[in-house]
């Protein structure tokens, strides 16, 4: 595993205090440093835009797993840090998938799979009916949620009307039956582009380009 | 109905900025105009059904009005999930119109059929379900739910009364109360001309009309709805949770009907003719 550079060193003792999803927690570390690079180099979003029109769209489609989620959502002073020490409570806003109602920031509530990418097409229409040309929709999948067919019909239709819309997918090898020939061949008709999804800089790079732009993040296998 | 609907929605979406409407090739051809005019907020998705409702969420998500439309079967039954988490969960509305509810597609055959779609709704939250017994009727239900973001759905249907009523209207004052949904309400007039009952009419199902039913309500109800028979049990059965009562609930059977012809085969065979009506409607009282 590639070392984590410096800037997200403070989200480890965050993370550390998030507990009771063991289960998950593969598939939680595999989306850190993705998530760290949005929120810190290209989100165009703040605690204090979290309700702007013209923000930057970023949604959670693989929404188990949500601890790091979380992690940077605190180190970005989304929500307050105590808010990760009671993970699934009673009282607590964050619960094992998040929940958009709950918790500021989150711009939709997931957990069941195959819905973050018809849902982010929406957003990238209503977005461009609107005039927010600045303004990107970026939506975060996992390998296996690939698997789930709804994503299919999201994804030839912004192929096929070239929406601005950048879909990230997490490639740690937990798809049952893979993807043989690598996942960019099921995004006919996008642009891609495949990075080491622990290198930032690699991630930034591909995360700035627009268009209807893919970029799988590779990453561990889940099993090893 | 469907003329109406179409006629409207593209005036709806010439005022109104707002609005926008998501289409999965049903009615592609007859909303082409108001696709050319307005191509930044008229979608065809293509047959993709799960994205036309994830598409809904997403324009209702950055504060844009989707309408959705489709064949019920497919608008609802195929994207239950979508219109449970894309829509209900994400706190996010739609304005849902469907045709080919129940049997008014009969000769397509069972696939193109949707008695369920009220009872689905009914398992999910917050839905106002409209069901238009003239076309007449239709106008001012899509109007009144571009003013709000809540979940409205429309079922428009083939079958149609003589005449247009506003929800709520007594038709006739007697005995035991007969409530009427939509298009039932010329059928069960017929079938009850020279009984001893009061008719409500309601094209506004969700929610129930509590207020008329218990102010008109002696001791029997008869419900007659043109989806699955015994659909709003719950909601009646809760209005009246403190009135003795008995119940009749009258609406296509959930049994698959393996013959095509008309509607009106179908009506017949469930029992919903006015004919088929008055035997159980009589019987019951």
């Amino acid at each position: 595993m590639t070392a984590i550079s410096a800037p997200t060193k403070p989200l480890h003792a965050l993370l550390s205090r998030i507990t009771g999803d063991a289960k998950h927690a593969p598939s939680a570390h595999s989306t850190l440093d993705v998530l760290w690079v949005l929120y810190d180099r290209v989100l165009r979003i703040t605690p204090e835009t979290t309700d702007a029109p013209d923000r930057d769209r970023f949604l959670l489609s693989k929404g188990h797993g949500p601890a790091a989620y979380y992690a940077v959502l605190a180190a970005k002073g989304f929500i307050p840090e105590e808010w990760l020490d009671d993970l699934g409570g009673w009282d607590s806003p964050l619960g094992h998938h998040p929940d958009r109602m709950l918790i500021p920031g989150v711009e939709v509530g997931t957990g069941s799979l195959g819905h973050g990418l018809g849902l982010a097409v929406g957003t990238a229409l209503g977005l461009r009916a609107q005039g927010f040309d600045r303004t990107r929709t970026f939506v975060l999948v996992g390998d296996a949620e690939l698997d789930e067919g709804s994503n299919h019909e999201a994804i030839a239709y912004a192929a096929a009307v070239q929406l601005p819309i950048t879909v990230i997918v997490i490639d740690n090898q937990s798809s049952t039956h893979g993807w043989p020939g690598g996942i960019a061949q099921r995004f006919p008709g996008w642009s891609a582009d495949v990075v080491d999804g622990r290198d930032h800089d690699a991630i930034e790079i591909a995360l700035m380009k627009a268009g209807t732009h893919l970029v799988v993040a590779t990453v561990e296998p889940k099993r090893g | 109905m469907r003329e109406t609907f179409v006629a409207t929605t593209t005036e709806i979406l010439e005022n109104d900025p707002r609005t926008a409407l998501v289409l999965a090739d049903i009615s592609g051809d007859v909303f082409e105009p108001a696709r050319r005019k307005h191509p930044g907020r008229v979608f065809n998705v293509g047959i993709r059904e799960q994205l036309m409702a994830g598409v809904g969420g997403g324009l209702a998500l950055t504060g844009m009005r989707p309408f959705l439309h489709s064949y019920a079967p497919f608008l609802i039954d195929r994207a239950y999930e979508q219109l449970k988490l894309d829509l209900g969960h994400q706190d996010a509305g739609a304005v849902l119109v469907s045709i080919g509810s129940s049997y008014d597609a009969a000769a397509e055959g069972y696939t193109h059929q949707s008695p369920g779609d009220v009872a689905l709704l009914d398992t999910l939250e917050g839905w106002t379900v409209h069901v238009p017994g003239h076309r007449d009727e239709v106008a001012a239900m899509l109007h009144a739910a571009t003013h709000h973001d809540d979940r409205v759905y429309v079922r428009l249907s083939v079958q149609e009364n003589g005449s247009p009523h506003a929800d709520g209207s007594v038709l006739r004052r007697g005995g035991p109360l007969v409530v009427a949904v939509g298009p039932m309400l010329d059928p069960v007039l017929e079938a009850v001309q020279d009984l001893d009952v009061t008719v409500l009419y309601t094209n506004t199902p969700r929610p129930l009309a509590r207020e008329a039913i218990t102010a008109l309500m002696d001791r029997e109800i008869v419900v007659v709805e043109p989806y699955l028979a015994g659909t709003s049990a719950k909601p009646i059965s809760e209005i009246l949770s403190h009135h003795p009562h008995r119940a009749l609930h009258l609406g296509p059977a959930s049994a698959e009907v393996r013959r095509y012809g008309t509607w009106r085969d179908h009506a017949r065979e469930h029992g919903l003719d006015p004919a088929g009506l008055r035997r159980s409607i009589t019987a019951f009282l």
